[in-house]
């Protein structure tokens, strides 16, 4: 706990982030350049699916980052909401438009997956249902954050609504899945999984990686710049009352 | 319990006296639902195989209209901050509001809904699962409700922000309550009605005992925030 309440402090939070900043920037980068290069050319197409199959290199890792990003903020919100820290509230509100936009990712690319695959932009699988769902619950969080006149309060519920959240999704999950069953019962489903050979679950991993580190890059990148707005804001306010 | 029986009485009778909120949701289901064979044709035996889903989900937006009439204007009148300032716990005051929306809307529907069955055609075993069903599955409807009704007190058009907060949580509830009313009318013997029905029926009890739980616990947390 020492180390939790440490970086409570902004400043050291701050000199931390700027030490740090460049270092999983440089990891980002070159795991991004990697994977890529991997998925394209290194590793070879599915026997099924063709060249389509690299779709999966963005796809699987964004539904990973969706779920992550969930989670990240659901415990950010506990720690807001049981200790009061200061930095979770802006890790929260920092991490929630990631999170959609990595859901929107895995939500279109799993569309345009989906074209070939299963002949329709859109089929109601169990997988693509929740991640849908999960939209929803991102853009909630997102519009509750802002929707009041004093940040705090937004924050406050915000993190309520993310907990409540947090603890809905196995149910919406696992009715998801059992509706799914009932309505669907050839659903057309790939075997991958653990089964993948590793000449593509190299570069998969790899792009899990890299957009991890995307991720930490970005979110910190912004809670940086929301902590110089309130420094920005203090001065000003400083030299209004000293006017 | 006092305290608990108090503010059920005195929502009831407010609700009461302003009949018009007390019939608007049940209007607003039976009119909803009596668009979709306009939109879908009167084949009966199409209005019969989609009528579970309607009914589920007309009941759902019905709900939804009077979610933020649970705590608004106790909040605006403040009556809410003296209730936060009372001795009472706030969980059980709480769970007291949301039982007197539940009994002015939930119970108003699950009255309504036997006409709508009618109207589309629905055999009478079905309609049986369908009362029980929305019996488990409307009071969490008013609980999960009443989460989304408490985070938005005070916030700027509170009232569209609540569908979007509320209806992913409403989906699990959906999914079961027609579920069960599907299993009842795909079972062939008469005998099989209650057993096949009875997973989803269940399903919907724990649903219902979930929200039970987390329900007290959001909401107060989000009742002390906005009344700080």
């Amino acid at each position: 706990m020492s180390v939790f309440h440490r970086f409570a402090n902004p400043n050291r939070f701050l000199k931390l982030t700027n030490t740090v900043l460049p270092w999983i920037s440089g990891i980002t980068v070159l795991s991004l350049l990697a994977g890529l290069y991997m998925a394209f050319f290194t590793s070879p197409p599915d026997y099924q699916q063709g060249e389509t199959v690299r779709i999966m290199y963005i796809h699987v890792p964004s539904a990973w980052m969706a779920m992550f990003i969930y989670s990240s903020i659901a415990f950010a919100s506990v720690c807001s909401l049981i200790w009061r820290h200061p930095l979770a509230d802006l890790a929260a509100k920092a991490s929630a438009p990631i999170g959609a936009g990595f859901t929107f990712l895995a939500l279109a690319t799993g569309s345009l997956w989906g074209k070939p695959m299963w002949g329709a932009w859109w089929v109601w699988d169990a997988r693509l249902t929740s991640v849908l769902i999960l939209f929803f619950l991102y853009l909630g969080h997102m519009a509750l954050m802002n929707a009041f006149e004093e940040q705090e309060r937004g924050n406050r519920a915000a993190a309520v609504l993310a907990i409540v959240g947090f603890v809905n999704i196995p149910i919406i999950k696992f009715s998801v899945d059992w509706w799914n069953t009932l309505h669907q019962p050839a659903s057309v489903m790939r075997a991958d999984g653990p089964s993948i050979d590793p000449s593509m679950l190299w570069p998969l991993l790899i792009m899990g990686l890299a957009f991890k580190f995307f991720y930490l890059v970005v979110v910190l990148i912004r809670i940086k710049s929301e902590l110089i707005e309130a420094k920005l804001r203090k001065y000003r306010r400083a030299v209004v009352d000293n006017a | 319990m006092s305290a608990f029986l108090n503010i059920v009485s005195k929502d009831l009778r407010l609700a009461l006296r302003q009949r018009s909120d007390l019939t608007m949701a049940v209007l607003f289901f039976i009119l909803t639902a009596m668009l979709f064979p306009f939109g879908l044709g009167p084949e009966p035996n199409l209005l019969a195989r989609i009528a579970p889903g309607i009914i589920w989900v007309t009941a759902l937006l019905s709900v939804l209209l009077s979610l933020e009439r649970i705590f608004l204007a106790d909040y605006e009148d403040g009556s809410l901050e003296q209730l936060v300032l009372s001795r009472a716990s706030l969980e059980i005051a709480i769970l007291a509001k949301v039982l007197a929306h539940w009994l002015t809307t939930g119970l108003p529907l699950i009255l309504a809904a036997p006409l709508i069955a009618l109207l589309f055609n629905m055999d009478t075993e079905a309609m049986t699962i369908l009362l029980f069903a929305m019996l488990l599955g409307t009071p969490s409807l008013s609980l999960i409700g009443a989460i989304a009704a408490t985070l938005t007190l005070g916030a700027r058009r509170g009232g569209v922000l609540i569908p979007l907060l509320v209806l992913p949580l409403y989906i699990p509830t959906l999914i079961f309550g027609v579920g069960a009313i599907d299993a009842a009318m795909n079972s062939l013997e008469a005998g099989a009605v209650i057993a096949n029905a009875r997973p989803h029926l269940l399903l919907l009890g724990a649903i219902l005992l979930v929200s039970l739980l987390i329900t007290p616990l959001a909401g107060a947390a989000a009742l002390k925030q906005a009344l700080e």
